[in-house]
């Protein structure tokens, strides 16, 4: 639907000449220049520009021609409007509810581990891969959504491409979020072992949410923003005694724990806040890290634009030959596995058909809530990215190479990162973990502890202090905890009440969400599930992340590549075949990444078989490899792994099916002469307004 | 428009999109909602709409993203 009113004014074609020059010299500056360090101000001036242009021109070819959104059609807001979950909302109210729901954890970890390989790379996929796959999916399948009554991805797979394929990939989707919950919840313990600072004002977060659920319960029912604001002062009063708590030879070993304990406190504790009545201490939560959460992300875009940071790690590392220490593989395929979140995320095709679709007043506003939010999730990551690649080099690897390469002492660690060309000293490491307010800076992967000190840096740059440093530290920290731990309890609910549908089909009482017993029984189950993967991660020779993120990775480009394919299918349904392409490049994109990487992960050097057929040799000549101490835990870690390679399996095969249904469903689809796209009825907006 | 008024409308707005975040929708919204299109329901007070929507966010469905 062009309309002839939205041709560019000269003045508005030169102001885009001038952002596409500018765009174009910033790219060529962070990608050209090689041998002396560049200033983050050029990835950042880039990134807007290509988002600026992305969302003018792309989103916009998108919007008329492919999806040809109608801002004269009755969205659902509008059609069902009940008040309550169809309202129609205004645009940026809308945005900001999308933003905050999209924005996660995952683009401030993936961007951190892919540094390894240079800024550059991780810097180019972020910004095509949003442009061309991230903000495609959640704009397409947002607006298939608007015209289906706000239905959800699972209800649109079952109807375009048949109830097999939909019950498939809900079963895909159950198994990602099991590997998510883990993952996070791995993230946090390796921030928290041996931090009694940390894990202080990390379990503070449990009271101080009692404290607010109590109060917004009885004393100011609802007052969202007050309890918010009470729990935002106890939290940064907790941060400050942290540091009495770190240094007190009574409290400091209450408070420290290794990875075994605290995976162990976080099976518990997650156990507890699922089957707890919400308004005590999950919702509480969730307000604090939804707010601290937007005021943590402005805070690090103010530093970075504030602080202008040089950035110290190279544009590209050795490490894209597959040796890194972060995690294994080469830049094709693992960099597009890692960095998933920021450059395309399948979990936000979920979003994308779940609160939004039922908020929006207007089709027309489709492309700023979707691509847009979108392209601002993606400039999160670019943040994370700017964060990492500003900090020493030497500190970077030491923080996030495993222990089992780089040994357990800071002259150990330095002599071998220097090897690696990042020469760096154990004085330096020392000084770092000091300022920070640390014993170790040693073995702490999973991006938040990295983008914390990087943060901490940016931050301290802007108010100086050394005593701040060790504060700002602590409070990343304590703000990507807070979040994870939100995420790990209201998944655990979900998946709950997942398990408890999926049990129902069984046994029929278990079904009722109001029962004890089903409702213990099935968040055991959901706990048992991800705590397992947990505790193998906390256990893992090569730290966990370097496990558990591949595998988190494929899963989620997975549901990112299902979601891709279902929007090719609804193309072709609608009979728009030649724009085919635009979902098409990037679902067969997603499909050859996640198939390779899940094919190396099942047969080869870097793959969880050889792993451990490696343990199980050397159990047979009974020899024990680290960090096995008995035969038992070789016995364990050959099982972890051999877990690891069905999920890996599965995995690869869910998406060939998917694959096999929806090539079936675009044959059908092309041959036919007519739409078939189950879209509901055309209604004028004008005829149900007034 | 004075800056009254446009303080107005922002405050307006970042109440409205905060407490959507937190699965809150607008509350007045809701009470003329209610009044134009089902009179003979009872309108709730500000605090058991609340406790409503709060309990109705983690039904399941969805949540939010890594």
């Amino acid at each position: 639907m062009h309309n002839a009113a939205s041709k560019p004014s000269p003045a508005a074609r030169i102001l885009w000449v001038a952002i596409a020059i500018v765009g174009a010299w910033c790219l060529g500056v962070v990608a050209l220049r090689r041998g002396e360090p560049i200033n983050a101000i050029w990835v950042v001036a880039a990134s807007i520009a290509i988002f600026a242009i992305g969302y003018r021109f792309y989103g916009k070819f998108i919007e008329h021609s492919v999806l040809r959104m109608d801002p004269g059609r009755a969205p659902p807001s509008v059609l069902r409007n009940d008040g309550l979950d169809y309202v129609p909302t205004d645009k940026w109210v809308v945005f900001g509810h999308h933003f905050a729901a999209i924005a996660g954890a995952g683009p401030l970890v993936g961007p951190v581990l892919a540094a390894q390989m240079g800024y550059l790379p991780g810097t180019l996929w972020i910004l095509f891969g949003v442009v061309f796959a991230g903000a495609v999916q959640d704009f397409m399948i947002l607006a298939f959504s608007l015209r289906r009554d706000g239905r959800s991805l699972g209800h649109m797979l079952r109807e375009e491409l048949g109830p097999v394929p939909g019950v498939i990939a809900m079963f895909g989707v159950l198994v990602l979020m099991m590997i998510v919950l883990a993952v996070l919840a791995l993230v946090v313990v390796k921030a928290l072992t041996h931090s009694p600072w940390g894990t202080f004002t990390v379990a503070c977060t449990i009271p101080i949410a009692l404290l607010m659920g109590v109060y917004l319960r009885w004393f100011r029912p609802g007052r969202i923003l007050e309890g918010s604001l009470l729990g935002l002062v106890l939290l940064l009063a907790s941060i400050g005694y942290g540091a009495h708590v770190a240094a007190s030879p009574l409290l400091a070993p209450i408070f420290d724990f290794d990875a075994k304990a605290l995976a162990w406190l976080l099976i518990a504790y997650g156990f507890c806040a699922s089957v707890l009545p919400v308004w005590l201490l999950l919702a509480p939560r969730d307000y604090l890290s939804t707010f601290l959460k937007i005021g943590t992300i402005a805070l690090l875009a103010l530093a970075i634009f504030l602080s202008a940071p040089t950035l110290q790690m190279p544009a590209v590392t050795t490490f894209v030959d597959g040796s890194g220490p972060v995690f294994q593989g080469h830049l094709f395929p693992f960099l597009f596995i890692t960095i998933a979140c920021g450059a395309v995320s399948g979990w936000h095709s979920i979003i994308a058909s779940g609160t939004t679709p039922k908020l929006l007043a207007n089709e027309g506003q489709a492309r700023l809530v979707a691509y847009g939010g979108m392209l601002m999730e993606a400039f999160v990551a670019i943040m994370a990215l700017i964060a990492a690649a500003s900090l020493h080099p030497g500190v970077y690897f030491a923080m996030n190479a495993p222990g089992a390469l780089i040994g357990t002492t800071v002259e150990q660690a330095a002599s071998t990162i220097s090897q690696w060309g990042f020469v760096v000293t154990p004085a330096e490491l020392l000084q770092t973990a000091q300022n920070i307010g640390e014993h170790s800076i040693l073995g702490r992967a999973g991006g938040a502890p990295t983008l914390a000190v990087g943060m901490a840096q940016l931050l301290h740059h802007l108010i100086p202090g050394t005593q701040l440093m060790a504060f700002w530290y602590h409070y990343a920290i304590l703000f990507e905890a807070l979040f994870i731990l939100t995420t790990v309890d209201a998944g655990t609910r979900v998946g709950r009440f997942m398990i408890q549908e999926i049990a129902g089909l069984i046994h029929k009482p278990l079904q009722a969400t109001d029962s004890w017993t089903g409702n213990l029984l099935a968040t055991a189950i959901c706990v048992g599930l991800w705590g397992y993967f947990l505790y193998q991660g906390a256990v893992d020779p090569l730290g966990g992340i370097n496990t558990l993120w591949p595998l988190f990775g494929i899963a989620n480009q997975m549901l990112a590549a299902i979601a891709l394919m279902l929007a090719t299918v609804v193309i072709v349904k609608l009979k728009r075949e030649r724009y085919v392409w635009v979902p098409g490049i990037p679902a067969i994109w997603l499909i050859v990444c996640t198939i390779t990487a899940g094919c190396e992960k099942l047969v080869g050097p870097i793959s969880f078989t050889a792993a451990a057929q490696k343990y199980a040799a050397s159990l047979r000549s009974d020899q024990l490899l680290a960090p096995a101490k008995s035969a038992d835990d070789m016995q364990r870690i050959i099982t972890n792994n051999e877990v690891d390679m069905a999920l890996t399996a599965i995995f690869v095969l869910l998406i060939v099916t998917m694959f096999s249904f929806s090539l079936r469903a675009l044959i059908l689809a092309w041959r036919s002469n007519h739409p078939t796209a189950h879209e509901e009825p055309y209604v004028a907006l004008a005829s149900v307004t007034h | 428009m004075t800056m009254k008024t446009r303080w107005h409308i922002f405050r307006k707005w970042a109440v409205q999109t905060a407490r959507l975040c937190c699965g809150v929708p607008d509350y007045d919204v809701y009470v003329k909602h209610l009044r134009e299109h089902h009179p003979e329901r009872k309108v709730p007070t500000y605090p058991e709409f609340f406790r409503e929507r709060q309990v109705a966010r983690y039904k399941g469905t969805g949540g939010r993203c890594c």
